[in-house]
């Protein structure tokens, strides 16, 4: 195989034919031209991607490769006494061993406080951090490398106890401490007492990411190691190639980073994994350096969902009106900061969920412990405080006599509405929309008598008795931050080229499977009236887009190359006025022409263009946010974006199994630009709240992973799918650059409430934790 | 690595394919990617839980990750390289392009190769059939709404082809 740094350049050709499509969402049918904003665009890679042709990172190869693999500890918390590698350097074809010592540059990373080695070297602090890297001729020769190499520790008591670590007396684990952050909001009167007051403690298991591409780099050494070249399944080359160069101590531009084809992130490729190593192997043995880590290796190689337990209280009047939340909100960070300080904030800023409310007294930690390291996954804290939220609005409709719709429509947040920050919702917010749109979409036929078996909870199991199901309903409704915040500018930069009436686009932003690939485009044709668009290869020879996560891509890089191609118009409109000698300002694009609007004057783009060239580049900024102060309070986040979930479920109450039978939705997404990446994204986030409710958990024992494999940690197939029935609300939002709002987030956020109210509701069982499990259901 | 010095053979896509110097450890899904230029099929899980390495074997489609290449001699391997004739989409792909069944495209060639699979041996699935066929092939991506689209308008333009 032949296949080196094979980038997956994408050209697009469109015909201008008319097709009708149909809207697979609402149903309607509307006629759309060509692949402009708006149309059921189709993914420039789809073709490649169905053959097997498309180049993921694991699939590159290089002639005088070495593999390379990762030593790691098997312990939650030691002292490294000694390592001694003679023993794995005897083996034939082993090329290099690396430790801490060989590192050059900053001996740490980590993405908001940089407080994790990139070899442990006094402590290992959590069963699989990496101790030392070996390069080696084949993958089998490294594994007996690995098993060759002698470390001897001195095993110390863990901290896996997230609430011990809150303890002045328990000794620190770290030199910077046992709390990653703590972060109080105090608002409004803290005296008022409700006529209804529902508390309860709720708790969410440690959920992973589990894409399907597992991580995987390639690194080419320059000569004379000055510098290296990266290809690999990342979110963020260029947060990548900043802690990678401060590793390596090279300057930043002699790391270069380019994007390998990515198998799904979902925040578990933001933090550095094998990164530095695969670099820092590449320089010293003067080869290219191939690394993959194994389903095993990256349970423990990526950061998690923070587990979480949140103690709330929630004071109504007798008509349910929300007057003040309590609530001390518990994030386990594990061993290393990774994004925990921002999970943290994003978890106790939206512990109101989507309803009003005027008092707060809210305390939220996020601790270090000798547990995995927690980080971003999709919804990214706010997972945690909905499903809190939403259990304990179930609860308020119970105590005041009201249906779960009613108590949620009763509270919904409006535009306008301050949060319990102070900030001002001025996002769009259809939280009530949301909800009745949810409410109006039919439910499903009852059970049958003589269902076919194999439709049964337990499917082909064959295990439930009809009598023994029963049937559930609940909701969810949920309110997320879309984009960075506290201060961070997120920018994301765009190059766009007019040629020939051929543009091509350049930018740094990580398509990982969500389809900014098809949205740029669309984007192009849209602005420049053009119909071909090539993307140039994602790549640090540009400026940061950014990452691929917080729902922003859309928004951040969505704007960026709007800002760009708008500029590029602008040239291009200039040189048509001076030659046609027409007031530029007159001139729009129709379709795929450039037309006088006042006139009768009309050329086509690609006439227009040929023969010249326009090179624009923008970057665009976000609106400013700020930091929270002691009170938490302030105007941290950017925009916000609402969605609402109903979940039928039935559940065999007498062995615990539970199927859910249909999830409804409706979503605030300000404007849908691609029908089919639209739905798929709400599709996707529905598999993995689903997933959280009933089925996936990182099982801790000690520190230690119990089921770091597909064998043992559940993931959804198709048979755990239920029907999804989803209305996406199309109000643009005024602020966003296209009007539409980010929509990767919010459906896997309060899918997992509606799914543990519904089986709630079928069992009158508390059920306080996710994910549910048989046990919690039938013993 | 201390090669093995035997030779083997495989039949793969209707060729003879000559694997040298190789460990005799090796998984066919190693094999296929890693020396015979084949990186179709994709290693997700290596324990035979995703789909995501699946090929057709004598027929069946199997988990290419559980299978030691060197006693894959003797059969007729298929993978999805093989499936598109002069880069022409199968209606199986065309499917799952034009519905929306593909977001990262890590398990897609799996599934193709599943669907492929479950179509040739029922032309007719219903949709139970079809969730049991592919429960084998995990996708983090869609939740699954999409590929189900695609499979049965692959189905349906079979269909109304074979009339
Ligand atoms: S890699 Fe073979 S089944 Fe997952
Ligand atoms: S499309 Fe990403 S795993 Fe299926």
């Amino acid at each position: 195989m032949k296949n080196t740094v094979s980038t997956n350049t994408v050209s697009i050709n469109t015909v201008s034919t008319s097709t009708v499509s149909t809207d697979t969402i609402t149903g309607t049918r509307r006629e759309v031209r060509r692949d402009i904003l708006g149309a059921p665009a189709l993914r420039p890679d789809g073709a490649d991607k169905v053959q097997g042709k498309f180049a993921f990172s694991s699939d590159i190869w290089a002639e005088h490769m070495l593999w390379g693999a990762t030593l790691r500890s098997p312990h939650p918390y030691a002292r490294i006494v000694s390592i001694d590698l003679s023993a794995a350097f005897d083996i034939d074809g082993v090329e290099a061993i690396i430790t801490a010592v060989d590192v050059p540059g900053k001996k740490t990373y980590g993405l908001i406080s940089s407080d994790q080695p990139v070899f442990a070297s006094d402590f290992v602090r959590y069963v699989g951090e990496p101790v030392a890297c070996v390069a080696a001729d084949h993958p089998e020769t490294c594994r007996r490398a690995l098993a060759a190499i002698n470390v001897i520790y001195e095993v110390l008591t863990p901290l896996t106890d997230p609430e011990r670590a809150l303890l002045p007396e328990t000794p620190k684990i770290h030199p910077d401490g046992n709390m990653l952050r703590y972060q109080k909001i105090i608002c409004g009167d803290q005296t008022i007492q409700g006529e209804i007051i529902v508390e309860n403690t709720y708790e969410l298991g440690m959920q992973d990411q589990a894409f399907l591409g597992l991580e995987a780099a390639m690194a080419f050494p320059d000569s004379g190691g000055a510098g290296v070249d990266l290809v690999i399944a990342t979110q963020w080359i260029h947060e990548d190639q900043k802690q990678i160069a401060a590793c390596l101590d090279l300057p930043v531009d002699k790391v270069r980073v380019t994007l390998g084809g990515v198998g799904g992130a979902f925040g578990a490729r933001e933090d550095i994994s094998l990164q530095v190593h695969c670099c820092l192997l590449a320089l010293k043995t003067s080869r290219p350096i191939k690394m993959q880590y194994s389903r095993e290796e990256s349970f423990y190689g990526h950061v998690h969902r923070h587990p979480a337990k949140i103690w709330i209280r929630h004071h109504a009047t007798n008509e349910g009106i929300i007057q003040r939340i309590e609530s001390k909100m518990v994030f386990d960070g594990g061993a290393y900061a990774s994004t925990s300080a921002a999970v943290l904030i994003n978890g106790i800023t939206h512990i109101q969920g989507p309803y009003k409310c005027e008092s707060a007294t809210v305390h939220g930690f996020a601790v270090r412990t000798n547990n995995p390291p927690c980080g971003a996954m999709r919804g990214f804290g706010v997972v945690q405080a909905c499903f809190a939220h939403e259990s304990q609005m179930d609860k308020l409709a119970v105590a005041c006599g009201l249906s779960p719709v009613e108590i949620r429509l009763r509270n919904a947040m409006r535009t306008g509405d301050k949060l319990i920050t102070g900030q001002v919702i001025e996002s769009v917010a259809p939280v009530e929309r949301c909800i009745r749109e949810t409410d109006a979409i039919p439910m499903p036929v009852p059970l049958a008598r003589d269902a076919n078996p194999l439709e049964l909870v337990g499917g082909s199991g064959l295990t439930s008795l009809p009598q023994n199901i029963v049937r559930g309903v609940g909701w969810g409704v949920s309110i997320k931050n879309l984009m960075y915040s506290e201060k961070f500018d997120d920018y994301a930069t765009a190059r766009c080229q007019l040629h020939d009436g051929i543009v091509n686009l350049k930018f740094a932003t990580a398509e990982v499977g969500q389809g900014f690939v098809v949205l740029a485009p669309q984007i192009a044709r849209s602005v420049l009236g053009v119909d071909e668009v090539i993307l140039d290869p994602v790549d640090t020879r540009i400026g940061s887009a950014g990452s691929t996560s917080a729902s922003r891509q859309t928004w951040m890089s969505g704007g960026a190359v709007d800002g760009a191609c708008r500029l590029v118009r602008e040239q291009l409109f200039e040189h048509v006025g001076k030659i046609h000698n027409i007031d530029p300002l007159r001139l729009v694009i129709e379709d795929t022409d450039i037309v006088d609007m006042i006139g009768d004057f009309r050329i086509s783009v690609i006439d227009a263009s040929t023969g010249a060239h326009f090179d624009q580049t923008f970057e665009h900024h976000h609106r400013p946010t700020e930091e929270l102060d002691e009170n938490g309070q302030g105007n941290c986040h950017v925009a916000f974006a609402f969605v609402a979930h109903r979940a039928v479920v039935d559940v065999d109450v007498e062995l615990g199994l539970v199927k859910v039978i249909q999830i409804a939705t409706a979503q605030d997404v300000g404007r849908v630009l691609n029908p089919i990446a639209a739905i798929g994204q709400v599709e996707g986030g529905i598999a993995q709240g689903l997933g959280l409710a009933v089925m996936e958990e990182i099982v801790l024992d000690n520190g230690k992973i119990r089921n770091p494999s597909f064998t043992d940690y559940l993931l959804p197939t198709t048979l755990d799918m239920p029907d999804v029935i989803a209305v996406l609300i199309e109000e643009p939002e005024p602020q966003a650059p296209l009007g539409a709002k980010g929509i990767g987030e919010p459906p896997c956020i309060s899918v997992t409430p509606a799914i543990a109210a519904a089986i709630r509701n079928a069992t009158g069982r508390d059920l306080p934790r996710v994910p549910i499990r048989p046990q919690d259901i039938c013993l | 690595m201390t090669p093995n010095t035997e030779v083997y053979q495989l039949n793969v896509n209707g060729k003879k394919c000559e694997v040298r110097d190789a460990w005799i450890g090796e998984s066919l899904l190693y094999v296929l990617r890693e020396r015979l230029g084949l990186p179709g099929a994709k290693g997700a899980c290596e324990q035979g839980e995703c789909g995501s390495c699946t090929v057709i074997m004598d027929d069946q489609a199997v988990c290419s990750c559980l299978v030691m290449a060197a006693t894959a001699i003797d059969t007729e391997i298929s993978t999805v390289e093989g499936l598109s004739v002069d880069g022409k989409l199968t209606d199986v792909q065309d499917a799952f392009v034009n519905e929306g069944a593909v977001q990262c495209g890590f398990c897609t060639p799996g599934l193709v190769v599943a669907v492929h699979n479950l179509l040739d041996t029922s032309p007719t699935p219903t949709d139970i059939e079809i969730k049991e066929a592919i429960s084998g092939n995990i996708c983090r991506c869609t939740g699954y709404g999409r590929i189900f689209e695609a499979v049965r308008s692959a189905a349906a333009t079979r269909q109304e082809t074979n009339k």
